[in-house]
């Protein structure tokens, strides 16, 4: 994902026809014409862009059925809400934050660049390209921008079934348009981070990581769902309402990851790049289908039963575990990073309803501690990671998310409430709070 | 005229059913219920957190019968619903004083 790494290359590249060179000049490694290294980079975001675009649905799906039917509207609306939201105050704001391209206000921390992300003109020409020799600028933001989406699913799910939708919105707003361009900025934009050598992919720690410590910092300020721990302190557990929705939606986030991870392998113009696509797409997959695996042997060993919840948050986790790197593991340690995110998931799961911090969808142990997991696990197949910098930036992006999401969640509820009342909550939010049901039929007989 | 109200697994319904048929029953009425008895309830697992339980789905016959018919039908549930193990399920049997059919307005006998 780092852009001005990918752009010096090409950078260089640019030089060779304005010093009156043949177009495909000589360069290692590059044998097509720059026309269509440009063609196959903006394609390679628009594809990528587009399925990660799809991993909305995913997460809308996966919540949708791990929430109870009452719930079921809200919960969906809440998705399809903050997915808008994020695509407007990206536009807004966050992109030129997220991609100072060397302007910053504070070095390395604070891009000097404000204001809504402009395109490229209609119908623009080789010349007038911003960066003819990599990609459309269109393409790249609209790439970026799915990430930036996917950071903000990744908190409604935690917070289901009691947040009010107007604050969580705002929430969201803060998150698309500040936090998270802000410190992506720290490493994709080629900040501090970026700098000291930490090693991000596709974004272990910038966006699975930031949307979970949103989350959990949005769970402990919220407090758990009515029922969830009884008198005693033990856990109750409340299923979701459809196992077959929940099922799909994990499928979808699959699906959408080969265009998260394999797009932010940036370029796609020589063999060499589509070659690494190609091996991040087979690590991605084989690494959700280690932490299903251990997932599902986990909880039959453990509970007697495979437990379906279980599994799937396992793919999912074997997914973020492998976004940090998917590169340069081989297709065994893929699996291998993927099944120790799937452990992860058995084990975090019981651990945070023992604090009870009520996570409804699973995605603190999912998305931060699998993204915590993942970050650590670049070491082990690539020789440029630190252990000490992974560390370090895992610790700088957790403080600085934990910090500023805090403050607006508690800013959100002293103004205007961050709680639906307690009989509201009992009713459900989809009749108190938006009267329509998700499955009217069912309720009426 | 009796009703018999039988609890019995859900899975031996079509059994029952088709033995009641065979031996002459023209009309049921059927409820999927909960409830708990000797078997009681038992624990599950969902994400890492055990739960109880506590009531067990079960299937609520309702038959209404000629009284010198009743033993047989009783016979005939016992034998057809019964897996030996827990839970197989309890029968009632009760008076009825009246019995009308809606559409002809025929009572007792003639409307069951």
């Amino acid at each position: 994902m780092n852009t001005l790494a990918k752009l010096a290359l090409p950078a260089a590249l640019i030089a060779l026809p304005s010093l009156g060179l043949a177009e495909e000049g000589p360069v290692p490694g590059v044998n097509a014409s720059t026309d269509t290294v440009f063609i196959l980079n903006s394609l390679l975001f628009l594809v990528g862009g587009f399925l990660v675009f799809w991993m909305a649905a995913g997460f809308a799906m996966l919540e949708a059925g791990l929430v109870r039917s009452k719930n079921v509207t809200m919960q969906l609306i809440k998705n399809i809400s903050l997915f808008s939201l994020a695509a407007i105050f990206y536009y807004l704001i966050g992109y030129n934050l997220m991609y100072p391209l060397g302007t910053w206000s504070v070095d390395g921390v604070l891009s000097g660049v404000w204001g809504p992300g402009v395109l490229e003109a209609v119908g623009v020409t080789s010349d007038a390209a911003d960066d003819y020799s990599y990609a459309s600028t269109g393409s790249d933001f609209f790439f970026q921008l799915m990430f930036c989406a996917t950071t903000a699913s990744i908190v409604s799910g935690t917070l289901a079934e009691r947040i009010k939708l107007w604050p969580f919105l705002i929430f969201t707003i803060v998150l698309t348009a500040v936090i998270y361009p802000l410190q992506a900025s720290w490493k994709w934009g080629g900040g501090f981070l970026d700098a000291a050598g930490f090693l991000d992919f596709a974004g272990s720690t910038v966006v699975h990581s930031v949307g979970g410590w949103a989350a959990l910092t949005g769970a402990i300020i919220l407090g758990p769902r009515i029922g969830k721990y009884n008198k005693e302190g033990k856990t109750v557990p409340i299923p979701g309402s459809n196992l077959t929705l929940a099922t799909l939606g994990t499928f979808i986030l699959w699906l959408g990851w080969f265009g998260f991870n394999g797009g932010s392998q940036l370029a796609m113009g020589t063999v060499g790049d589509v070659a690494d696509v190609s091996r991040i797409f087979a690590n991605t997959n084989t690494a959700a289908a280690g932490g299903a695996i251990a997932a599902l042997i986990l909880t039959q060993i453990m509970y007697k039963k495979p437990d379906l919840t279980m599994v799937l948050n396992g793919a999912l986790a074997g997914l973020v575990s492998i976004t940090a790197e998917p590169l340069t593991p081989s297709l065994g340690a893929a699996t291998l990073i993927g099944a120790v995110g799937g452990v992860i998931v058995v084990f975090a799961v019981p651990f945070l309803d023992k604090l009870k911090i009520d996570d409804v969808v699973g995605a603190i142990p999912v998305h931060l501690i699998a993204g915590i997991w993942g970050t650590i696990a670049v070491v082990f197949t690539n020789g440029d990671a630190s252990l000490g910098t992974q560390l370090y930036a895992i610790v700088v992006v957790g403080l600085f998310t934990v910090i500023v999401s805090a403050i607006v969640w508690f800013v959100l509820k002293a103004t205007m409430g961050l709680r639906v009342d307690e009989e509201t909550e009992i009713n459900g939010l989809d009749m108190a709070e938006l009267g329509m049901e998700a499955y009217p039929e069912f309720s009426k007989g | 005229m009796k009703l018999i109200i039988a609890t019995i697994k859900p899975f031996k319904l079509e059994e029952v059913r088709e033995a009641l048929t065979d031996i002459g029953v023209r009309g049921m009425m059927v409820t999927e219920i909960k409830g708990f008895g000797s078997q009681s309830g038992h624990t599950e697992i969902y994400r890492g957190a055990e739960y109880a339980v506590n009531f067990v789905p079960k299937v609520k016959l309702e038959l209404v019968v000629a009284a010198n018919m009743a033993d047989q039908v009783v016979e005939t549930i016992t034998k057809t619903a019964q897996t030996g193990k827990i839970g197989d399920g309890k029968i009632f049997v009760l008076d009825v004083q009246q019995a009308i059919r809606v559409r002809t307005g025929e009572t007792d006998a003639d409307a069951i």
